[in-house]
């Protein structure tokens, strides 16, 4: 294994580049992102490697590119489309939720649609409501589609590596946040496979379940409270669907307590999810205190600084409730 | 003896349709005509006596836009299709025994029971899918069309869709991008008069739909959907120009649905007396006029393809009430290719 180091958004980088060197039928579909090389320079010079017909510049037309994609992907390609924001993907969800998740199934099982997307995401970048959502759930809540959150360079490029590989469509949210992050990322095409959550630190008080930019700040709150003697587990989601439920009962039942952690709007996020599959499940019993969810705020992500940082959890917010939930005390 | 009547130089004005396909080819396409006819009659007298549920869009009176645009296209073209789309997909060759297995609901059916009418689909022919979403295929079949580019093959994308679509965002999304790309499509508008009770002049800024295609710089023809020959002459001439990179047209075929939108339609928005003139332009019995004018088709020959049609489809129905029913085990089978959650 390499110790080499790339940012995340060299790492989806690498992971395109292998994909479209290892498979002539891969493409990358997006706005800007030739020569430009994308909003947020994920693509960056892949354009001057590859050419225009497999770096395609779309026009902004988001529904009928989306479908274009779809097309290409049911007649025998294998498409990489960039949303320039996951925002943006309102625009298309009649092609996604419609067409891209459904043909393989309304059309008996005789196609697949091997089809990648990626989306931009998150707050914190000052972009206000209409570029800072978290719209994850929306499509986890979709049979027929399978959706990622890497919350690291390693991942971003082992699960992008899987959802090209895969033969259905799969949602790939990217935290925009996270793009400069670096991190170990081997130079070989490895995988990442999809639907397997890990564990990134083990812990006996407390379950931290958390997705994307959450399971840094999860981390950095783990770290806090084991100096006052709270040892918590922090789980990386990576697949919202499929869950993989097996490895969250088996955390729950060891530290007896559950934090859902998670950016888009808490009420029927991913968290919900989580609580109601553990309430149904056998950890359920060993529960020791009742669920925790920390999600976004009931509101549009908001401009200013202040109450953009108010709007989603934070370190800080997640220490004060995990200790809460571990110690009972106010 | 009938070719030598083609050939005759004292019919000299016969069109290029029926000197571009031969006798054989020309009676194909007046029985997949009459196959069409025969299954959406049979499709309505099984929905009417409770052996299909749901609904469905029948296409009668357009059959000579489904088979004049399929009739020349290759088995590795591509059609998408409509809610109206049992004629297209008779027309680039599906089975209708299992069509009919597919409104039965049935294993057998072409999408094993999953799609039903309005997600009929033959992909072994080329029939990408019926679509339930109006406007849905058209960027679908410039995707199509755009692997059809890069695998480097000579095939074409037709894209099927109504009067309707044409005022979705998709119709200008999709006709834009396979402009710019000069791709292989083929976008052939059924204008029908009407989306679902709201009329073109309703509903549309321009007279025509192919009043849009020089928006997107590509040649917008308006043909009678109700001949067979304009229809097919008007596709030839976009094919040829599509295979030879030459990018995407526009037909528009003027034509209209003699049934109602679906089962719930009261025809409250057209009159008795616009019914009646469309009926009377019926594009099988213009077709078939033609063939036995020509001395293509004898009367006799007609009867016997309407009688073969009729048996084709009774014995449809009987396969599909054969079939066997899906078991609620299997609902997520298909979901997923690995069967993932």
């Amino acid at each position: 294994m390499s110790v080499r180091e790339l940012s995340y958004a060299e790492a989806v980088r690498e992971a395109l580049a292998q994909a479209m060197e290892a498979d002539e039928r891969v493409f990358l579909m997006g706005e800007d992102i030739g020569v430009y090389g994308g909003a947020f320079q994920v693509t960056g010079d892949l354009v001057h490697r590859f050419g225009e017909d497999r770096v395609m510049d779309t026009p902004i037309a988001e529904l009928g590119a989306a479908g274009v994609a779809v097309g290409a992907a049911l007649a025998g390609s294998r498409p990489v489309f960039e949303f320039q924001f996951s925002d943006f993907a309102t625009l298309a969800m009649e092609q996604i939720v419609n067409q891209a998740a459904k043909i393989r199934f309304m059309l008996g099982g005789k196609v697949s649609v091997p089809l990648v997307m990626r989306f931009p995401a998150g707050s914190g970048t000052g972009a206000a409501a209409q570029h800072s959502q978290s719209l994850d759930a929306w499509f986890a809540h979709v049979p027929g589609l399978k959706v990622v959150q890497p919350a690291t360079p390693h991942d971003a490029k082992g699960l992008l590596l899987s959802a090209i590989d895969d033969p259905d469509p799969v949602m790939v949210f990217e935290h925009k946040l996270l793009y400069k992050m670096k991190g170990e990322v081997p130079e070989e095409a490895y995988r990442v496979p999809i639907g397997k959550a890990l564990i990134r630190r083990e812990g006996r008080h407390v379950t931290i379940v958390a997705t994307a930019i959450m399971v840094h700040r999860a981390l950095e709150a783990a770290e806090i409270l084991s100096g006052e003697g709270i040892d918590v587990e922090v789980i990386d989601l990576r697949t919202l669907r499929p869950l993989d439920t097996q490895t969250i009962i088996e955390s729950v039942k060891k530290t007896t307590r559950l934090a859902c952690v998670y950016e888009g709007v808490k009420t029927l996020g991913i968290g919900a999810e989580i609580s109601a599959m553990i309430a149904e499940s056998e950890a359920f019993d060993y529960l020791d205190a009742p669920i925790l969810r920390l999600g976004g705020a009931e509101a549009p992500i908001p401009y200013n600084p202040v109450l953009e940082k108010a709007a989603v959890p934070q370190t800080d917010g997640i220490i004060a409730s995990v200790r809460r939930l571990v110690t009972g005390r106010i | 003896m009938t070719q030598a009547i083609k050939e005759n130089p004292a019919v000299s004005n016969l069109r290029d349709f029926y000197r571009h396909f031969d006798n054989a080819a020309l009676r194909d396409a007046l029985r997949r005509m009459y196959l069409i006819r025969r299954f959406e009659e049979g499709a309505e007298e099984a929905y009417t006596r409770g052996l299909i549920h749901g609904t469905m869009h029948l296409s009668i009176g357009q059959e000579a836009s489904a088979v004049g645009s399929c009739m020349d296209l290759r088995k590795t073209d591509y059609i998408t299709s409509t809610h109206r789309g049992h004629g297209h997909c008779i027309a680039k060759g599906a089975d209708p025994k299992l069509m009919f297995a597919e409104f039965f609901g049935k294993e057998e059916g072409y999408c094993r029971g999953r799609g039903g009418s309005m997600h009929i689909a033959d992909v072994e022919s080329g029939n990408l899918g019926a679509n339930g979403i109006v406007g849905g295929g058209l960027p679908i079949a410039v995707g199509a069309a755009l692997a059809i580019r890069k695998q480097k093959r000579d095939d074409v994308a037709v894209c099927f869709f109504g009067d309707g679509a044409s005022n979705e965002g998709a119709f200008h999304e999709a006709l834009n991008m396979a402009a710019i790309w000069k791709l292989p499509v083929l976008f052939i508008c059924e204008n029908n008069k009407y989306g679902m009770s709201v009329s073109t002049e309703r509903s549309m800024a321009v007279k025509h739909v192919a009043d849009r295609a020089p928006a997107y710089n590509m040649p917008g023809e308006i043909v009678d959907g109700n001949r067979i020959e304009d229809v097919s002459e008007a596709v030839m001439r976009a094919t040829a120009r599509a295979r030879n990179g030459d990018g995407p047209s526009l037909i528009e075929t003027k034509t209209y649905r003699i049934r109602g939108h679906s089962k719930s339609d009261r025809n409250r928005y057209r009159t008795k007396e616009e019914i009646e003139e469309w009926k009377a332009r019926d594009p099988i019995g213009h077709f078939e006029a033609n063939l036995e004018a020509f001395g293509i088709l004898r009367k006799d020959e007609a009867e016997a393809i309407r009688t073969a049609a009729e048996a084709e489809i009774a014995s449809g129905v009987e396969f599909a009430k054969g079939g066997t029913d899906p078991s609620p085990a299997d609902l997520t089978r298909d979901v997923y290719t690995k069967g993932a959650a």
